[in-house]
C-alpha cells in the first residue's frame, strides 16, 4: 500500500500526482463512533491548510475535518451523503472525503509519516 | 454515569429490543413526612396529588410564583404523611432549599435530603420484567405502571417502581448506596443471557427524545412554564392553590406565546439544542433539544417556537451552521409503547 501521510488532527493525505486523496483516519473514527452525518466541502471552493474543511458528526457530537493541504477542492465523496457509516467501516479506501489539487506540495512536508502518527496516537489514547 | 459504555447507537437499540441498565445514582431524592405533609406536598407541586393512592408515583412540575419550573420532578406517595419526592442532580440544591423554604408556613412537616445514601438503577426495556421477575420476590406482573413496591432485589432492600426515562416498560430502583456497586454487578450479571447492556447518558437522552420527554435546561427553565413547555398535563387547576397558580392560571386565559413543537428532518441533518428554527425566512423560535435518531435514522427534536406555528404538517427550516435545512411538525411523540 501507498504510503499515507498524516495530520496531528487525525486526517490521512494519499498523494496522487498533483491531487492529494483526503480522509479521516482510524483513530478518528473510532473516537467518534457512528458518524451519522457529514457536511461535505464545496467543489471548486478553495481548502486552506489546517482549517476546517468539512463537519462530521456522531449523534452526540459535531467535529471538524480539517484540510491537510491548500488547493482547490476537485470531488468529493457524495456516496457519504447517505451513507456517512462507510467512514466507520472503511476509512481509507471507500471513506475517502475529498480530493484537493495541491498548490504548494512543500505542504506535505509538514505531515507526519506512519511511525510518528502511530506515536501521537499511543500518547493520545487513554 | 458515562455519554457511552459501548457506544451509543447500540446502547439505544438494545434498550429498545431487550434491555438497559443505567447508573442514576447522581439523582436527588427527598422525603418529606410529618402530618402536613399531603398538605405541604399539594401546594409545592402543580399536579393534584389527593388523586394520588398509597404506593403510586405522579409525574409532576414544581413552579415559582411566576409560572416558571424550578424542577420537573417524581412524587411518590407512601402514605398522606410519607412522600418521596426525586429530582434533577443539577436541582438538589436548589430544589432543597426551596422546598425548606416553601414548608415553613406548615406546622408538621419535615424535609429530609437523602440523595446521598440512595442509589438509583433504571432498568428498561422489554425484557426488563423478565430479568427483574427472577431476582425479586415481588409480583411484578401485577406492579403496574406508576406503582411502587417495597421489596428486595438481589437480596437487597429495593424500592421497586414501574417508571422511566425511555418510552418502554421498565423499573426505577431505589435502594442502600453503599449496596450501589453490589447491584449493578449482579444486575449485570444476571441480564447477560437476556442481552442487557449498560446504558450511558447518551442513549439516555436519544431514548427520551424519541419518547418526547422533557430534559431540565432544555424544554424546561425557570423561564418556561409548564403549558408551553408541553407538560401542562401536570397542571391540575381543579385543586386548590398551590405555588404558580395564579399566574399560570393567567397564562392559560390568554398569556401564552410560546409552545414545544416535536419536528422531524425532511432532509438528512442532526438538529441540536439551540439552533435557529426559521418560517419563511423569518426566526420563530429555538431548537431546545435534538438527535439523530437511532430508531428512526432521520434528524428529530423538540423546539420551542410562536404558538401559532405549532401545527402538525407546518414546514420550518432548522438552522445548522449557517445552513437551514427543512424540517416538518410531527405529532408527539415520535415513539409510544403504552395507550
Amino acid at each position: 500500500m501507498q504510503e499515507l501521510k498524516y495530520s496531528k488532527d487525525h486526517e490521512w493525505v494519499k498523494v496522487e500526482g498533483d491531487n492529494a486523496i483526503v480522509g479521516i483516519t482510524d483513530f478518528a473514527q473510532k473516537q467518534l463512533t457512528d458518524i451519522v452525518f457529514i457536511e461535505l466541502p464545496e467543489i471548486g471552493k478553495r481548502a486552506t491548510a489546517s482549517t476546517p474543511m468539512a463537519v462530521v458528526e456522531s449523534v452526540k457530537s459535531v467535529s471538524d475535518v480539517f484540510a491537510p493541504v491548500s488547493g482547490e477542492i476537485i470531488d468529493v465523496n457524495s456516496k457519504l451523503q447517505d451513507n456517512p457509516e462507510i467512514i466507520n467501516k472503511d476509512p481509507y479506501n471507500t471513506g475517502w472525503i475529498a480530493k484537493i489539487r495541491m498548490e504548494n506540495k512543500n505542504e506535505l512536508d509538514d505531515l507526519m509519516d506512519s511511525e510518528s502518527y502511530k506515536k501521537l496516537t499511543k500518547s493520545e489514547s487513554h | 454515569m458515562p455519554v457511552y459504555y459501548t457506544n451509543v447507537i447500540d446502547e439505544h437499540l438494545t434498550t429498545r429490543n431487550n434491555a438497559g441498565l443505567f447508573d442514576i445514582c447522581h439523582m436527588g431524592e427527598f422525603l418529606i413526612e410529618g402530618d402536613d405533609a399531603f398538605s405541604f406536598v399539594q401546594r409545592l407541586v402543580t399536579k393534584d396529588i389527593g388523586r394520588l393512592e398509597n404506593g403510586k408515583a405522579a409525574y409532576a412540575a414544581m413552579c415559582n410564583e411566576n409560572g416558571g419550573v424550578v424542577d420537573d420532578l417524581l412524587v411518590y406517595r407512601f402514605n398522606r404523611d410519607r412522600f418521596m419526592i426525586v429530582v434533577n442532580a443539577a436541582n438538589i440544591e436548589k430544589d432543597l432549599k426551596w422546598a425548606l423554604n416553601k414548608k415553613s408556613v406548615f406546622d408538621d412537616v419535615i424535609v429530609i435530603d437523602k440523595s446521598n445514601e440512595t442509589a438509583k438503577l433504571d432498568i428498561q426495556g422489554p425484557k426488563s420484567e423478565q430479568i427483574l421477575q427472577g431476582l425479586t420476590s415481588i409480583d411484578l406482573k401485577s406492579l403496574k405502571r406508576f406503582c411502587f413496591s417495597k421489596g428486595t432485589v438481589n437480596g437487597i432492600s429495593t424500592i421497586i417502581s414501574r417508571t422511566g426515562y425511555t418510552g418502554e416498560d421498565g423499573f426505577e430502583l431505589y435502594f442502600s448506596s453503599d449496596k450501589s456497586v453490589e447491584q449493578w454487578n449482579k444486575l449485570l450479571e444476571a441480564g447477560t443471557n437476556f442481552g442487557l447492556k449498560a446504558v450511558g447518558l447518551g442513549a439516555r437522552d436519544t431514548l427520551r427524545i424519541e419518547a418526547c420527554y422533557s430534559l431540565y435546561g432544555h424544554e424546561l427553565t425557570e423561564e418556561i412554564n409548564p403549558i408551553e413547555a408541553g407538560i401542562g398535563f401536570v397542571v391540575d387547576f381543579d385543586k386548590g392553590d398551590f405555588i404558580g397558580k395564579e399566574e399560570l392560571l393567567r397564562l392559560k386565559e390568554g398569556g401564552l406565546v410560546n409552545s414545544i413543537a416535536a419536528f422531524e428532518m425532511t432532509e438528512r441533518a442532526v438538529p441540536r439544542k439551540d439552533y435557529s428554527v426559521f418560517k419563511k425566512g423569518v426566526v420563530i423560535g429555538k431548537v431546545t433539544s435534538g438527535t439523530m435518531s437511532p430508531l428512526f435514522k432521520k434528524g428529530i427534536g423538540l423546539a420551542l417556537i410562536k404558538r401559532e406555528h405549532n401545527s402538525i404538517g407546518e414546514e420550518v427550516e432548522i438552522e445548522i451552521r449557517d445552513k437551514r435545512y427543512p424540517a416538518r411538525i410531527v405529532k408527539r411523540p415520535f415513539y409510544k409503547k403504552f395507550k
